[in-house]
């Protein structure tokens, strides 16, 4: 076991709360801290606004990836450190960051929105910027429900650990999947890597995964059922070619098959396409003025960390431009009435 | 054996001025086989460096004994959290809490220490309700993001109730424990050895769950 220690709590916790967000209006309350949340509270702190970050956690998916090699700047970095430098950079400009806590809904008034907290406060705020993110997404078979928890798993880095020395199945074919193949292989005695088409992932990641000799993999074969009773023994599954079915035994399902957007407390307020995701407008705004939304939340195949950070940025600079622009707005009628 | 960094030592040192009390820590470790042990005792002496407010009491398992049954104490390396005056409150960490599980280490020092928050009334009322006791284990890993948050809940509501008793449990250290309770994903929380749940659930999970021990239907 190798120790490291991932210290993520900042100094004055715990001193008495002071909130004045909970009176004043800001100019940006950003709902989530991934990589796009940051970013944008980066960008919006240091347009001079009035900026507020709420967050479950600091970090978001970042955080439960073990390596990341595409961030411009680190050609290998933890997903921990990552997340680390994101934070500080925010925590360096004196960025207000409420953690652990949930947001249950948005309502828009034309020039003031506010955003309610599921513990009962409630934000208002000039503008907001929707980064909540994405979560794991099911194979939505027979099994999984069930046996979740029992051996189907859906994080690699938490829980690859508790599969020394046994086999485990990874379902799925983009980047996660194969990282996760990468990570398992150190620690499981065998990997078997289960996907219903051909490989998405990146050409380095499939050439280090086709390095290791404790990787089987198997393409166009869609799971059908996780098999297991108490626990998981393995996977039921088609070959698309001769459409055969077959078992694959295995002591684990690592499903690794995409993600799925975090908007569900949004529906009714903004429009989403089929897939729940944010439907935006080329400034990033939302089907509601003044609200933005940036990262894995809004619609676009790339889910990726540089792409986060750039709408974050993007939505952002919106942002400012929409708060001038009502300012403005104010200002002329307040000239017309005087 | 220095295990913190000085990095990490000079966050601490900032982050444990915050703590109100003094928190008393019993560590017990063993001779022989026991992984973690000697690191386990060498992040707390590092912690004695960076605070005075926190008194670690050093135990052997098999010599101590008398303490191990007083606190309950059963695995190595174990450390159990008391108040400035020496009080149990049910609280644990069996494994070292390395990697993201120093977080809830530091949060519990810092509640212990009673610079703590307060539970939500409508959550302390539901846990006041409960007056035979519950047992929850929460079982992790190092390598987990959420697993801290799950830990921090199950000992809050030690600390907030003395039916409770919380102790986080290191799946990999304690491969035997965790295989009994068929722990196959972290934060895997099992109440009196019966009830569980997989995930760092909203407090409101935790306390249905305690209610089912408390009030089995």
């Amino acid at each position: 076991m190798s120790l490291s220690f991932d210290l993520n709590l900042s100094g004055g916790l715990n001193r008495p709360p002071q909130k004045p967000y909970l009176e004043e209006i800001q100019d940006v309350t950003v709902i989530g801290a991934g990589p796009a949340g940051l970013s944008a509270a980066i960008y919006a702190k240091r347009k001079g606004l009035k900026t507020l970050v709420i967050a479950t956690r600091v970090g978001g998916q970042v955080l439960d990836t073990s390596a990341i090699e595409n961030y411009p700047g680190f050609s290998s970095i933890s997903g921990e450190e990552l997340a680390k430098q994101f934070r500080n950079h925010a925590g360096s400009l004196g960025i207000p960051m409420e953690q652990q806590k949930e947001v249950a809904g948005i309502t828009g008034g034309e020039s003031v929105k506010t955003v309610s907290l599921k513990d009962g406060s409630k934000i208002r705020s000039r503008s907001v910027i929707i980064a909540t993110g994405s979560h794991h997404k099911q194979l939505g078979v027979p099994g999984e429900g069930r046996l979740k928890g029992r051996g189907v798993a859906y994080c690699a880095i938490c829980d690859g650990p508790l599969f020394q020395d046994r086999t485990v199945i990874v379902a799925g074919g983009g980047n996660a999947a194969v990282e996760a193949v990468i990570d398992l292989s150190k620690i499981a005695q065998k990997v078997i890597l289960v996907h219903r088409s051909q490989l998405r992932a990146d050409d380095i990641l499939v050439k280090r995964m086709n390095q290791l000799n404790n990787v089987e993999v198997h393409l166009e074969t869609p799971i059908q059922e996780i098999l297991g009773d108490k626990m998981v023994e393995g996977v039921r599954v088609i070959q698309k070619a001769t459409g055969k079915e077959n078992v694959i035994k295995g002591d684990g399902v690592f499903v690794e098959i995409g993600y799925q957007s975090n908007t569900k407390v949004f529906e009714g307020f903004l429009d989403m396409n089929d897939k729940n995701e944010l439907i935006v407008d080329n400034q990033l705004q939302t089907s509601i003025p003044g609200v933005f939304a940036a990262g894995d939340v809004i619609e676009g195949p790339y889910k990726q960390v540089v792409i986060s950070a750039g709408d974050g940025a993007k939505a952002a600079l919106a942002a400012n431009d929409y708060i001038n622009h009502i300012q403005s707005g104010e200002e002329n009628k307040n000239a017309n009435i005087n | 054996m220095q295990i913190l960094t000085e990095e990490v030592k000079t966050q601490l040192r900032e982050i444990l001025e915050a703590m109100k009390n003094e928190v008393h820590l019993a560590l017990f470790t063993k001779n022989g086989d026991c992984p973690t042990c000697e690191e386990t005792t060498g992040m707390l002496k590092d912690l004695e460096d960076v605070t005075s407010k926190v008194v670690v009491h050093y135990y052997d398992l098999e010599k101590n004994q008398q303490e191990a049954s007083e606190w309950d104490v059963k695995l190595t390396p174990s450390i159990v959290v008391l108040d400035n005056n020496k009080m149990y409150h049910g609280i644990k960490f069996n494994g070292i809490p390395a990697g993201h599980e120093i977080n809830s280490f530091i949060k519990t020092l810092l509640e212990v220490s009673g610079a703590g928050a307060e539970l939500p009334p409508e959550a302390q009322k539901r846990l006041d309700a409960v007056s035979t006791p519950v047992n929850i284990k929460v079982f992790v890993t190092l390598g987990c993001p959420h697993c801290p948050g799950a830990v921090e809940k199950a000992h809050k509501l030690a600390l907030s109730n003395p039916h409770v008793s919380s102790e986080m449990i290191e799946a990999q250290t304690f491969h035997d424990v965790s295989n009994k309770f068929n722990v196959s994903s972290v934060p895997k929380i099992v109440i009196n050895d019966e009830y569980e749940f997989v995930g760092d659930q909203p407090l409101e999970v935790f306390l249905e769950e305690i209610e089912k021990v408390h009030m089995p239907s």
